[in-house]
C-alpha cells in the first residue's frame, strides 16, 4: 500500500475571484466595457449597519395603533408659491421614459398618486401616460434636454434639475439603440435605433453661479409658482448641497451610488460616488452650517427598501427619500415567475441587471410592445401602493417606539451603528459605547 | 401683425422700462397675454444686461429690447418675434421652440442651445458653443462663431457667414451646417458633405427669413455627421 500525501483544497483568490475572471474573460472576448443597469452591487456601509434605540426609562413611547404619527412633508416652502405636499416622506426618482416602457411610467404615476406622493420624469421628456396618472409630478431638467418644453415646463409640479444621479456622478445618460422606438427617437429628435449618449453636462450652464442664473430663469419661465430642486449624485455631498442652497434650490436630492442607472459601466457604477449613508450627514450638516436644514428640504436616495431605511435616513435629517430599484420590484422586475427567460438571456431573477438590451421579461425596461404588454399599469400601480403603505407603516412603528409623534422628529440620537464605518459615517455612536469616530475618543 | 410702419407700430407699443419696473413684471405681463391679444408690440427699456429678459414668452408678439442683455434672453421662446437692440449674453433663445430672435450685436456662449424650433439671426458674432444640442432650431450668424459650435447637434440648421473656430460640430447628429468662411477644425465624425441643389435651396430660404442680401447659397460649404460614432464600435474609441 502507497502513502499518499494529503492533497489540499483547490483555493481561490479573493483578489482574482470567479466574478472577476468572468470579467476580464468578457473584456478580453468583446473588447468593450460592460454596460449595466442598478446601482452598485458591492457591499457597502448602509442603513442595516444603524439600529433605533427604542423607548426605555427616560424615553417614552406612543401606542402603536392609537396615537398618531405624522408623516407628511412640504417640498420647495423656500421660493415656490406652490410647494409639494406629500402625504408621505417617500418619492418616486426619476426613470425615463425610454428606459423604462409607457406601461411602467403609467404604474409608478398611479402608484404614487394612490399613496398621496409624487413621481418624477426621467432623461426623455414627459409622456401623457405619467403626467395624466400623476397627481404630483416631478419635471427633470437634464443636460440632454430631450423633450424639454415650454409647456410641460409648466404643467409640472416641481422641476429638478439634474446636476448628477449616484450611480454615475460625472456620467452623461446612455440608451442604447435596441430601446429607441420611433416613439423615443420623436421625443428625443434623434434618429431610430442609434445609441444616445446623453451630455454629462449642461449645455448653457458651468458652476454654481451660472446654476443661480439658470435657476432663476426656470422661475421666471414658471413665474415663481414651482419648487425647485437640485439633484446632485453623492460625490461631494456637504459642498453640492450648500452651493445648490446658494444657487437657490428649494430641495436638495442626494443620490447615493447604489442608486440605480437604466445603463451605465459596470466599472461607473462600482467604483465612482458614495455611498448613501456617507453622503447625508454631511448634506445635513451643510445646511445646518447655512442656517437652512428644513428651510431647504433634502431628500436622499440610493438603496432605499424598507420602512426602517427611511426612519433611519430621516433620523439623520433627511425630509424625504425617494425609491427607483425598488419601485421597479415592486412593479414586477426581477419576477422570480419570468425565471426560464431569466436563464435564457444568462441570468436569473434578482440579478437581472442588462436593463439597457430591452430585453426585459417583465416589460418593464423595454420598447418590445410584446413585452410591456405583461405591465398591467393598475395592478402594478397598487402593487406599488401597497409597497409605499407598508414602508410607511414600518417607519411610524419604528417613531412611535422612539416616542415621536411625527417621522421627522426622530434624530440622530435614536440611533446607534453596528460597525466603525457606519458610526463614523453617521455620526452616530457605536453600539454599546459613546464613541462616535471622528467626533470624540473612545 | 398689420402692416405699418415700424414708428407707428413702436408709439403704441407697450413699453416696460427696467429701471423702474422690474424683471419680474415684464415676464409676468408677457405671460398672462392671451391668444388674440391687441397688444402685441412691446418695447423693454435699459435692460442693462438683466438675465432671463423675455423668457417663457408663448404668443406671437414683437418685442424690441432695446439695450444689451446677460444671460437667457428669450429663453424657452414659443412663438415671440424678440429684437435685441445691442448684444446678448450666455444663452440666448436657449431651447426655443418657435418664433424669432434677432441680435444686433455679438452674442456669447452657447447661442440657441437645444433650441427645438424658430429662427435664431445674430447679426454680429457668436462666441463658443453656438448651436450646442440644438434640437431643430434654424441660427444664422452674420459673423463668426467660435470654438466647439453645434457640439451633439441633433437637428436643424446652423448657418455661418464667416468663420468658425475648432471643433465644429463635435459629435454631431443630424444637424446641417453651413459655413461661408474658414473652419479651423472639425470636431469628431463631423465632416464635409457634398452641397446638393435641395441644400443650395434650403440654404437660400434661411438667409431669405434671416434678411440676408447679397451672399450666395454657393459661397458656402455644408458640414454634417459621417455617422460612424452612432453605434458604440470599439474600433472607434479614440475618436471619443
Amino acid at each position: 500500500m502507497t502513502y499518499r500525501n494529503p492533497p489540499t483544497t483547490p483555493r481561490k483568490s479573493a483578489t482574482f475571484d470567479d466574478y472577476t475572471l468572468s470579467e476580464i474573460r468578457r473584456a478580453a472576448a468583446t473588447g468593450i466595457y460592460d454596460i449595466r443597469g442598478a446601482g452598485a452591487k458591492r457591499k457597502l456601509p448602509h442603513f442595516d449597519d444603524l439600529l433605533f434605540l427604542g423607548a426605555s426609562i427616560s424615553r417614552y413611547p406612543l401606542e402603536g395603533y392609537r396615537e398618531r404619527c405624522d408623516t407628511s412633508v412640504v417640498l420647495g416652502s423656500r421660493h415656490a408659491k406652490k410647494p409639494i405636499e406629500l402625504k408621505i416622506p417617500i418619492t418616486i426618482a426619476g426613470m425615463s421614459f425610454g428606459s423604462l416602457s409607457g406601461p411602467a411610467k403609467e404604474a409608478l404615476g398611479r402608484g404614487a398618486t394612490l399613496s398621496g406622493t409624487s413621481t418624477t420624469t426621467g432623461d426623455g421628456g414627459m409622456t401623457e401616460e405619467e403626467r395624466g396618472h400623476s397627481k404630483q409630478l416631478v419635471y427633470q431638467y437634464l443636460p440632454s434636454r430631450y423633450g424639454m418644453n415650454l409647456r410641460d415646463l409648466r404643467r409640472a409640479d416641481a422641476i429638478e434639475v439634474v446636476v448628477g444621479q449616484g450611480a454615475k456622478p460625472g456620467g452623461g445618460g446612455m440608451l442604447l439603440g435596441q430601446k429607441i422606438s420611433d416613439r423615443v427617437a420623436e421625443m428625443r429628435t434623434l434618429p431610430k435605433g442609434i445609441d444616445q449618449r446623453s451630455a454629462s453636462r449642461h449645455p448653457d450652464w458651468t458652476g454654481p453661479d451660472d446654476l443661480e442664473i439658470k435657476i432663476l430663469e426656470l422661475r421666471e419661465i414658471t413665474d415663481w409658482e414651482k419648487p425647485i430642486y437640485v439633484k446632485v449624485g453623492g460625490a461631494r455631498p456637504y459642498y453640492d448641497t450648500a452651493l445648490a442652497v446658494k444657487a437657490g434650490a428649494d430641495v436638495v436630492v442626494v443620490d447615493g451610488m447604489q442608486g440605480g442607472t437604466a445603463a451605465t459601466q459596470e466599472v461607473f457604477i462600482e467604483n465612482v460616488g458614495q455611498p448613501t449613508l456617507a453622503c447625508i450627514r454631511p448634506a445635513v450638516q451643510a445646511l445646518q452650517d447655512l442656517g437652512m436644514h428644513r428651510k431647504v428640504q433634502l431628500i436622499v436616495s440610493g438603496g432605499i427598501r424598507n420602512g426602517a431605511d427611511v426612519a433611519k435616513a430621516l433620523a439623520l435629517g433627511v425630509d424625504a427619500v425617494s425609491i427607483g430599484t425598488a419601485a421597479l420590484v415592486a412593479l414586477g422586475d426581477n419576477d422570480p415567475r419570468w425565471e426560464a427567460e431569466y436563464n435564457e438571456l444568462g441570468t436569473t431573477s434578482g440579478a437581472y441587471d442588462d436593463w439597457h438590451e430591452g430585453k426585459d421579461p417583465a416589460g418593464i425596461t423595454t420598447q418590445d410592445p410584446e413585452l410591456m404588454k405583461r405591465v398591467d399599469p393598475i395592478a402594478a400601480g397598487r402593487r406599488l401602493a401597497n409597497y409605499l403603505k407598508v414602508m410607511t407603516l414600518e417607519a411610524q412603528t419604528i417613531a412611535r417606539a422612539c416616542g415621536k409623534n411625527s417621522l421627522h422628529n426622530l434624530e440622530p440620537e435614536d440611533l446607534v451603528a453596528l460597525t466603525i464605518e457606519a458610526a463614523a459615517m453617521a455620526g452616530v455612536p457605536l453600539a454599546g459605547t459613546n464613541w462616535i469616530p471622528g467626533k470624540n475618543t473612545l | 401683425m398689420p402692416a405699418t410702419s415700424k414708428a407707428t407700430r413702436e408709439s403704441h407699443a407697450r413699453v416696460f422700462d427696467l429701471d423702474v419696473q422690474s424683471l419680474r413684471e415684464l415676464n409676468q405681463a408677457l405671460h398672462q397675454l392671451t391668444p388674440g391679444s391687441n397688444e402685441t408690440a412691446w418695447e423693454v427699456l435699459n435692460p442693462k444686461g438683466n438675465h432671463s429678459v423675455a423668457v417663457g414668452v408663448d404668443q406671437p408678439v414683437s418685442i424690441d429690447v432695446r439695450g444689451s442683455v446677460g444671460y437667457y434672453c428669450g429663453g424657452m421662446n414659443s412663438g415671440s418675434a424678440i429684437t435685441v437692440h445691442g448684444s446678448a449674453g450666455p444663452g440666448v433663445g436657449e431651447n426655443m421652440m418657435a418664433g424669432s430672435i434677432t441680435v444686433k450685436g455679438d452674442a456669447s456662449q452657447y447661442a440657441g442651445a437645444t433650441g427645438k424650433g424658430g429662427l435664431l439671426v445674430i447679426e454680429g458674432n457668436a462666441s463658443s458653443r453656438c448651436g450646442i444640442s440644438m434640437k431643430g432650431i434654424d441660427i444664422v450668424v452674420h459673423g463668426n462663431i467660435g470654438h466647439m459650435s453645434a457640439f451633439m447637434a441633433q437637428s436643424g440648421n446652423l448657418v455661418v457667414l464667416g468663420d468658425a473656430g475648432d471643433a465644429l460640430g463635435d459629435s454631431i447628429y443630424e444637424a446641417r451646417l453651413f459655413v461661408r468662411g474658414k473652419v479651423d477644425s472639425l470636431g469628431a465624425d463631423c465632416i464635409v458633405k457634398e452641397m446638393r441643389p435641395e441644400h443650395l435651396e434650403l440654404l437660400q430660404g434661411l438667409l431669405d427669413r434671416a434678411g440676408v442680401t447679397g451672399v450666395k447659397p454657393s459661397e458656402f460649404k455644408r458640414y454634417g455627421s459621417a455617422r460612424t460614432l452612432y453605434n458604440f464600435n470599439i474600433d472607434n474609441a479614440d475618436a471619443y
